[in-house]
């Protein structure tokens, strides 16, 4: 792989890095609030994946001037892959809110939120 | 009427779940009697579609009157209408049998629990029904979200297990989405059959390789394939009863006909799909032993259980991985079988749990004594688990086992045989102890426990007699629902 194709996949690399970050704070991190902030990287990594998807070498964005004219569908970005990411993103924020909220219980039974902790108190 | 009845089945307890939200604030009770109708609504709803479906085949509405490929279309075949009724009916099952728990929570709480309730109905039957792969995604996550706060329902220990439920299942639906971000980027449609349609000759595109580990990856884990079902045993422990039974009857099921869907129908047989099954076969295999040998090492009654469903999710994915049509019958015939029993025997486990407060084994010495009824419909539940004639689930097994043999994958065949055995042992463990072992004195002053209240009677005996129906008439279910509902045959 030529250095030119690195920079063309770059959207790739930055998805599989958001991706494998994301994975790395959701199994190593102790604390259970930085391990839902490493979920969020995950999500945002398919974010970022199929927004770029949408995008194309010189297109502009996809609005019509004209409501008659004839639309040229190659000289737009895609649309539809942004649409799509309002929904995940509404799915990323109701998740982030019911973790959340778990977290707060978590946080008033236990008094922790330190996993190793966790885990020792429920063996005992 | 029919015309609209797949967008009803999703639209009823969706909005009725605001609804009973709303009214969950001045009147508990009565936002209760909202949801069990809209549930039964749904329910026959469901029903309905799939006999419409089963007479004049599949139903197709677009929403909003956009056509597919560009709009979301949602479908109702047989194969989608059985699995539909079977939700919505246990859904409703496992709400009534949930009023003696709601009665201990605040009035308030009860509509909120009810609202929850609803959404998460809505989003297993919406998995169902809908023909767009990104709108499943959607509905995996509204079911998801909702399982997540129902789980959490059982105080200190179920909100944790619920906690690390969350952050895998949420990885593992965004797997699934990066899967069809995969299919999409090289077809340009989410549609389920038009992915099928353009997707022969795109076999080779590494693209189309990826979407295919990602999605089975992402689904695995949600319907808890071993070694992916490490959320699932304190899940099931700890939630309050009602709620377990219906998530551990019918959602691994739903996240298990996902993958049925996409395999069979979005990605057909042949081509990448084929390269897929040899390794989920091994797989299901694993899970299948797995399941039961780790079933056999737990002292929680509901622990055995939720052990017991990874193993019997392995049954299910191995009739997929061998995927004849006779082998795909049995493992259609096993969602539905191991959804009834299961939740019978939760619903059996949570009754002994309500009048005793024990789950643990030895706290099941003598109990059949004091609840024949209930123990009655567990030990009912435990043979079709097991696999004993006449009961539904002897039946399952018996194709599968079948098909292993006529497939000439006689390991598979070994594997079926062999963790059915282990499953005789770990549910003899539990009836051996509730039948032969010796009640301990009830405390002075105190009633030894008495047999459950009916609300929590009926719908266990219900289901357990469906555990007897499903066994004896095995051939009509087959012949008139599940034949129809088999993928159609595709380039071998």
């Amino acid at each position: 792989m030529t250095a030119a194709d690195a920079i063309a996949h770059g959207h790739y690399w930055l998805t599989a890095a958001l991706l494998l970050i994301g994975l790395y704070a959701m199994l190593a991190a102790p604390n259970l609030i930085r391990k839902l902030m490493g979920m969020n990287v995950f999500m945002t990594a398919v974010i970022v994946f199929f927004i770029t998807l949408g995008a194309k070498t010189g297109s502009s964005p996809p609005v019509l001037p004209d409501h008659h004219a004839q639309a040229q569908a190659a000289a737009y970005s895609n649309p539809l892959p942004h649409t799509l990411m309002l929904t995940a993103i509404v799915v990323g924020v109701a998740m982030t809110g019911v973790a959340l909220a778990l977290i707060i219980r978590i946080q008033q039974r236990f008094g922790t939120l330190d996993e190793r902790e966790l885990l020792r108190r429920l063996r005992e | 009427m029919t015309a609209h009845l797949p967008i009803l089945i999703v639209v009823l307890p969706l909005a009725g779940a605001a609804a009973v939200a709303l009214l969950g604030l001045r009147a508990g009770r009565a936002a209760r009697g909202l949801a069990l109708a809209i549930l039964a609504a749904s329910a026959a709803c469901a029903a309905a579609a799939l006999a419409a479906a089963v007479r004049t085949g599949p139903l197709r509405y677009f929403l909003g009157g956009w056509a597919p490929p560009w709009g979301i279309e949602y479908v109702v075949d047989p194969l989608a209408g059985g699995m539909a009724t079977l939700v919505a009916v246990f859904a409703l099952a496992a709400a009534v049998y949930a009023g003696p728990f709601v009665e201990r929570l605040r009035p308030r709480d009860a509509g909120a629990f009810h609202a929850v309730y609803l959404l998460l109905t809505a989003g297993l039957l919406g998995i169902v029904v809908t023909g767009d792969l990104f709108n499943l995604y959607v509905f995996l996550e509204i079911s998801s979200l909702a399982a997540y706060g129902l789980l959490a329902l059982g105080g200190g220990r179920s909100v944790l297990a619920s906690f690390r439920y969350l952050l895998l299942g949420t990885a593992a639906g965004t797997l699934y989405l990066l899967g069809v971000g995969c299919l999409y980027a090289v077809t340009g449609t989410l549609n389920m059959a038009d992915v099928g349609a353009r997707l022969p000759g795109q076999f080779d595109s590494p693209a189309v390789t990826m979407a295919i580990v990602l999605i089975v990856v992402g689904l695995a884990v949600k319907m808890a394939l071993f070694p992916l079902h490490g959320w699932l045993p304190d899940v099931y422990t700890y939630a309050p009863a009602p709620v377990t039974a219906f998530v551990a009857g019918v959602m691994t099921k739903v996240s298990a006909y996902a993958l049925l869907r996409v395999l069979f129908f979005v990605l057909g047989l042949g081509g990448a799909a084929s390269d897929v099954l040899p390794v989920l076969g091994w797989v299901a295999s694993a899970a299948a032993l797995a399941g039961s040998v780790m079933a056999l090492a737990q002292t929680d009654v509901r622990r055995i259980l939720a052990y017991s469903s990874v193993g019997q999710m392995g049954y299910i994915v191995l009739g997929f991985a061998i995927g004849t049509p006779l082998a795909l019958t049995g493992a259609l015939l096993h969602v539905l079988n191991h959804a009834v029993m299961k939740a019978c025997l939760f619903l059996s486990a949570g009754t002994v749990l309500y009048r005793t407060g024990e789950s643990q084994l030895h706290g099941y010495e003598g109990v059949a004594r004091h609840m024949p009824l209930t123990l009655g419909a567990f030990a009912i539940a435990a043979a079709s688990l097991v696999g004993l004639p006449p009961t539904g689930g002897f039946f399952s097994k018996w194709y599968l086992l079948t098909a292993a043999f006529d497939a000439g994958r006689w390991p598979f065949a070994v594997v079926l045989a062999v963790s059915s055995l282990l499953s005789a042992v770990y549910m003899f463990r539990v009836i051996e102890r509730a039948y032969l072992g010796e009640a301990p004195e009830p405390a002075p002053g105190t009633a030894p426990p008495g047999e459950a209240p009916a609300g929590m009677l009926a719908p266990t005996l219900a289901l357990a007699a469906v555990v007897l129906l499903l066994g004896i008439f095995n051939e009509q279910v087959v012949s008139h629902v599940i034949a129809f509902a088999l993928p159609p045959a595709r380039g071998h």
